[in-house]
């Protein structure tokens, strides 16, 4: 079984949850921007949810398949497509042997996940198969699909197979149910991330704290799986600080001096030394990852037990939808 | 100790407020104690400087008997009764590393700017730089990348006024009382003295680094003859 790259589109890597554990080591976590969509797209492909997949940002790949094969895509709103017909999003699709899927531009958000039945079959390289584009490691050779690639699969699993079965039986290349992410935890508003104060919230001003929840922020074109740089008032320190370096996360918003801040995706370097106004919970990660340069976004004030409750919510749902899913099949 | 919440998925562990060899070792020994065995929900544990940031899965937290309503207090009582009692641990003796450099050339493309910046001539540079026996503090900015304290005060120097795009894998660079050894080609504003042959950052090995936090380095001084040589080795 095995994938062939017709066209690589404009930065699709194999992905997975990432490389946690070599922090300390100046590795970066890394791994699917939305990890959580990844895990679902992996689920409806009868994966585990650390299974390589595809992540496809702003212009998708072309991709030819050799065997019937499960798959699933989940995340951003691409032009997709199975031969010439839309391939429908968060749901088992079948791709017949010989077929193509394509993605074409995003007219809105920025990433999709594509997860194909048994993951793709790229080494382990310190415990995960993502791409780490910068070291030149993981994934398939360490960088980006290029057309002319063959990506090799794993074997699916029995639900992939009982699944694909059953759609051919029916005549389907989808099923007619689906499981959208964003249904399974409560979204914020339109237009906002909800985020925590940060570790040094009290080293800014009065107005940077005020303006930081009540303002808008314009994506500028600084924008990659490190971090989005943001464009908006000024947020200024009380008095100019020296930080000492420390390891930061996923969803902190740091500030350099200048008063523009960066929020921090999971390719982030593992440490850093910017004051750190506020971090985006968690849930909303998904968001981040769809934010593409011109893009505007607020940010709304969440406690952390509140950011809590609402990851742990998520959670139980999707748990309660892999139940679903496994009874399905008997 | 402070404990403070980065998120909803981490805490930073501060144990100090400066960087200097006390402080490095209370965050080992914090990061040791922290290991011995993890805490239940604790993915990853990064120490640095001053702190160990403790990155964990909050439902995994909540699995092992937090409250939902205050997943992090209870993971932060958890930490300090850790750390306040900390397990009898046989402590590791640290590694000492030697590092050949081959200096100068246009594998220390800056060397003249620090001749000209320090008012010493290259060949004082090259032996203050292999005098000290340097600390790493701190792995960081790139996989394998050292920080280390200890680089004598007549060396001191402020960063490039612009950085480089490119590094070239191997240079050793001085910045303010620190050096450095760049893994990768990756930017970098340090001022490059010269050049190491040995690899920093090995991604098939576990750990895939040369250096680690708390291990002691010295630099040793080789010719571009042993350089070729050990490259062809490395």
């Amino acid at each position: 079984m095995s994938i062939s790259v017709l066209k690589p589109g404009l930065l699709t890597t194999v992905q997975d949850l990432g490389r946690p554990g070599y922090q300390r080591y100046g590795v970066v976590v890394g791994g699917a921007v939305d990890a959580f969509a990844a895990r679902v797209a992996n689920l409806l492909a009868g994966n585990g949810d650390n299974a390589a997949l595809l992540e496809i940002a702003l212009q998708g790949p072309a991709l030819r398949f050799k065997a019937d094969t499960l798959v699933a895509w989940s995340g951003g709103d691409f032009d997709a497509k199975l031969g010439t017909e839309p391939l429908p999003k968060d749901r088992p699709v079948r791709v017949p042997a010989g077929a193509v899927v394509s993605f074409g531009l995003a007219p809105h958000g920025a990433r999709a996940w594509l997860a194909v039945a048994g993951g793709i079959d790229v080494p382990l390289v310190l415990g995960s198969r993502s791409t780490y584009r910068r070291a030149g490691f993981g994934g398939h050779q360490g960088r980006p699909l290029r057309a002319g690639d063959v990506l090799t699969l794993g074997a699916g699993g029995d639900w992939a197979n009982t699944i694909l079965a059953s759609l051919l039986a029916a005549g389907r290349a989808a099923t007619t149910w689906s499981v959208r992410p964003p249904t399974l935890g409560a979204q914020p508003k339109e237009g906002f991330v909800r985020a925590m104060r940060g570790p040094e919230w009290e080293l800014f001003t009065p107005e940077a704290q005020r303006r930081f929840f009540a303002e808008e922020f314009r994506v500028t074109k600084d924008a990659d799986r490190m971090g989005v740089r943001l464009e908006g008032p000024a947020l200024a320190l009380t008095a100019p600080r020296e930080l000492i370096s420390s390891a930061v996360n996923a969803g902190v918003v740091q500030v350099p001096p200048g008063g523009a801040p960066i929020v921090l995706l999971c390719s982030r370097q593992t440490v850093g030394g910017y004051p750190r106004l506020a971090a985006v919970a968690a849930v909303d990660f998904g968001r981040l990852a769809q934010l593409r340069p011109g893009d505007r976004v607020r940010f709304e004030e969440i406690s952390l037990a509140g950011a809590h409750e609402l990851y742990i919510a998520r959670e139980r749902n999707l748990n309660r939808v892999r139940t679903g899913l496994t009874r399905l099949v008997g | 100790m402070q404990i403070t919440p980065l998120g909803d998925t981490a805490l930073i562990v501060a144990v100090g407020g400066a960087i200097d060899e006390p402080t490095h070792q209370r965050v080992q020994a914090a990061l040791r104690a922290l290991e011995a065995p993890p805490l239940s929900g604790v993915v990853e544990l990064v120490p640095a400087y001053t702190t160990v940031t403790l990155f964990y899965d909050p439902l995994r937290v909540l699995a092992a008997g937090a409250p939902a309503e205050d997943i992090a207090g209870w993971l932060a009582a958890q930490v300090r009764q850790r750390l306040e009692n900390p397990p009898q641990l046989e402590e590791t003796p640290a590694r000492t590393i030697e590092v050949p450099v081959c200096y100068g050339g246009d594998f220390g493309s800056d060397l003249a700017a620090v001749e000209a910046h320090t008012k010493l001539p290259a060949e004082e540079i090259v032996e203050l730089h292999q005098d000290p026996e340097y600390l790493v503090y701190l792995i960081g900015f790139s996989p394998g990348f050292p920080y280390m304290g200890g680089l004598p005060a007549r060396l001191s120097m402020p960063r490039r006024a612009s950085p480089r795009t490119a590094v070239p894998p191997g240079s050793v660079g001085i910045v303010n009382d620190q050096t450095c050894i760049y893994p990768l080609a990756t930017p970098g504003g340090w001022n490059l003295i010269g050049r190491t042959p040995l690899r920093l950052f090995r991604p098939l090995e576990d750990p895939p680094v040369l250096l680690r936090a708390g291990d002691r380095v010295k630099f040793r001084a080789i010719t571009r003859e042993e350089f070729a040589r050990l490259e062809a080795l490395a």
